[in-house]
């Protein structure tokens, strides 16, 4: 057996399956857990983990797949860059298919545009260096595991003396939306499985404010099925004991504090501002922007372009979805006008978002 | 917002190659159902039964870990006769050049492409080269067509799975997908995995002797072993229950997809078959499999459950229970 397999044993999942039934039984009201990382919404419907906890378990989703919250202007902008001639677009997969107000990068492209899928932002500094005829952008998306790569492109770009590299950002943070939805009448989450990479970087304590503010049960959890089943057996532990402090199950890579050196790239290139969120809103200071000191590689600031007027989708409840208080299947366009071939929504297009997974996995 | 415009996810082999098809290619071309649809049609001139397929392969790149262009365009157009029980006669090949492209490249490919057509049992017996002008082309694109000759009555296509089949595949899936995508520029991951690229029709030639038990001879080459069961599935409307912990599946190329975000049973294969076959001549089919060098990690990995509106689901490796969909476009790599 290898390390990995060790995580993925049917013994121990199913085992810790029957504890939790055990911790809850007999519980008139459901105790819902939410997860609010893209990765564990994949990992919870690939593994079918929802059809292994008992009935008075739920877990929903939250807003935690960077795509889904990024919202249409951003998508707007990056398409009319697309549009110039002398620009190449850079970016990760998925952000390919999200629905702007009316195209797509995946449209632009076959119209012509040139985007190009990597797989690190340094390989968009390495197509810069190659073409310096060329403006070369990459999408800056993501929450606090992606934003340092990032930073770290725009330092290397700067050592390198490029001229000709961008980012157009768009980076979240994550314990703000959070803290959101703790303060939302509407919404009782009895704890949070806290996401695993970002927690590798901001450190696990970032959380600590939710249970002392809004005494919300929160756990650090890995991604493999053992660790999520353990997460929720953590939090099932602190809810029904009526406790709320921050533990980290995901020990063997995250710690209190986090990783130093990555926060401190973040402080130096980018800072923090209140961010607009798809479907939610604007979170105060939930976003992070390119910091003055590196405005040059700004690609809002610095390459100046029309962008079209901003239309939102009719009908789309992915805002809704992404604060977890509706289900995929509870809107009108799932399956039928909103498909993964054919997205409405951002929660559609991710491989990490909400309806996706349900699309792909749940049905 | 995309009506109008081909995309790369039409040419994936999942739901929007599908869609391509059935609304826009299949009712003005021929009218023969999507459901009628399998690896090669089934003629019969003048009492002859003749399977007849074609295919074009666009691969970048054009060489990588365990073959190239050429043996692919002529191991997947053998694999598609074969799929159908035929056994394969001979191809055409139809190169499209684009200027610049090296003699000495070509070269390989052709070498190559003779020794899979070796292999193979198969002659190339006729061509044709185009050239077009730089920038108007990807180096090469090549077409395979052939004809292969039915020697049975056996009805074996993707409508014939019934209930109690076992699904049997003859090893690892993934490989050639991992394999050309780790040799893709600026993707630096050294996995290890070479392609499967291999022809099927020695291996089918062994099967064909279970005779009526033999129900669904499918490769899973784009969209992989989960579109091509979903397909199956629905041709055959059925439902289809697969175990992931019985899936073959190498560790470089679970390490790449792990990596990547990508799953596996939606990664290419060009060297592997499914077979749908009785229960009572499964075990039997498996030990043909197993005997045959293209078949030594056969595993089974699912049965036909129930007669039911074609869905494919899952039993996870810890247990729970998930569906199976077609891909949706192309298979994209996550962002974290």
């Amino acid at each position: 057996m290898n390390y990995l397999d060790s995580f993925r044993d049917k013994e121990l999942v199913q085992g810790l399956a029957r504890r939790i039934a055990e911790l809850v039984r007999g519980r008139e009201k459901p105790l819902v857990f939410m997860e609010v990382c893209g990765t564990h919404t994949m990992a919870i419907y690939q593994y079918g983990l929802r059809s292994l906890l008992p009935p008075e378990v739920k877990l929903i989703s939250g807003p935690g797949c960077p795509v889904c919250v990024t919202p249409n202007g951003y998508l707007d902008r990056a398409i009319a860059l697309s549009r110039l001639p002398d620009v190449i677009i850079t970016t990760f997969g998925d952000m390919l298919r999200v629905p702007g107000s009316t195209s797509s990068l995946m449209v632009e492209r076959a119209k012509g545009a040139d985007i190009r899928v990597v797989y690190s932002p340094l390989d968009a500094v390495r197509i810069a260096a190659a073409n310096p005829a060329k403006r070369v952008v990459f999408l800056g998306v993501g929450f606090e595991t992606t934003a340092p790569t990032v930073a770290g492109s725009i330092l290397a770009a700067k050592a390198q003396g490029l001229s000709n590299y961008f980012v157009l950002a768009s980076h979240k943070t994550m314990p703000q939306p959070m803290a959101i939805l703790s303060a939302d009448p509407d919404l009782s989450v009895d704890g949070y499985i806290c996401p695993a990479h970002v927690s590798a970087i901001i450190g696990a304590d970032a959380y600590r404010f939710l249970c002392t503010e809004y005494q919300v049960p929160c756990v650090v959890t890995g991604f493999e099925p053992t660790d999520v089943m353990q997460g929720v057996e953590m939090l099932a532990r602190q809810a029904l004991q009526g406790e709320s402090r921050v533990e980290i199950q995901y020990s063997r890579v995250v710690s209190r504090e986090g990783n130093a050196k990555a926060q401190g790239v973040l402080a130096e290139v980018f800072t923090p501002f209140d961010a607009p969120w798809r479907g939610i809103g604007v979170l105060p200071g939930s976003g992070l922007r390119i910091a003055d000191a590196y405005s040059e590689f700004d690609a809002e600031l610095a390459i100046p372009v029309q962008v079209e007027e901003l239309k939102e989708h009719q009908g789309c409840l992915c805002g809704e979805i992404l604060k977890g208080k509706v289900a995929p299947g509870d809107c009108p366009l799932f399956g039928g006008k909103c498909t993964p071939e054919s997205p409405v929504g951002a929660c559609m297009v991710s491989s990490e978002g909400t309806c996706a997974a349900a699309f792909k996995y749940g049905r | 917002m995309n009506d109008d415009l081909i995309l790369l996810g039409h040419g994936s082999g999942g739901k929007l190659s599908h869609q391509l098809l059935d609304e826009l290619i299949i009712p003005n071309l021929s009218g023969v159902p999507a459901a009628g649809q399998n690896d090669a049609a089934l003629l019969n001139i003048g009492g002859v039964k003749l399977a007849f397929t074609t295919d074009s392969y666009v691969v970048d790149p054009i060489f990588f870990p365990g073959g190239n262009i050429g043996d692919l365009a002529v191991n997947g157009t053998v694999n598609d006769l074969a799929m159908m029980g035929a056994r394969p006669l001979c191809l055409s090949v139809g190169f499209i050049l684009e200027e610049g492209f090296l003699k000495s490249e070509l070269a390989r490919i052709v070498t190559s492409m003779r020794e899979a057509a070796d292999a193979a049992g198969v002659a190339i017996v006729t061509g044709d080269t185009k050239v077009v002008p730089r920038g108007k082309g990807d180096r090469i694109f090549i077409n395979t067509s052939g004809i292969g000759a039915l020697e049975h009555n056996l009805a074996i296509n993707g409508a014939a799975a019934c209930v109690g089949d076992k699904v049997i595949v003859n090893g690892c899936i993934g490989d050639h997908g991992i394999a050309v995508l780790s040799a893709r520029e600026g993707l630096e991951i050294d996995s290890g995995i070479k392609s499967d690229s291999a022809p099927l029709n020695g291996l089918v030639a062994e099967l064909l002797p279970l005779g009526e038990a033999l129900h669904v001879l499918r490769d899973p080459t784009r969209g992989g072993v989960a579109t091509t069961l979903k397909e199956i599935a629905l041709q055959s409307g059925v439902t289809v229950k697969l175990s992931e912990e019985s899936l073959p599946i190498n560790p470089g190329v679970r390490g790449v997809c792990s990596i990547l975000g990508l799953d596996p049973l939606y990664v290419a294969n060009e060297g592997k078959l499914l077979a749908l076959v009785a229960p009572e001549r499964a075990e039997e089919a498996l030990a043909i499999m197993r005997r045959h060098p293209l078949g030594k990690d056969a595993a089974v990995i699912g049965e036909v459950t129930e007669a039911s509106a074609g869905r494919v689901v899952m039993e996870t490796a810890v247990g729970g229970v998930r569906g199976v969909e077609m891909l949706a476009g192309e298979q994209l790599p996550r962002i974290c």
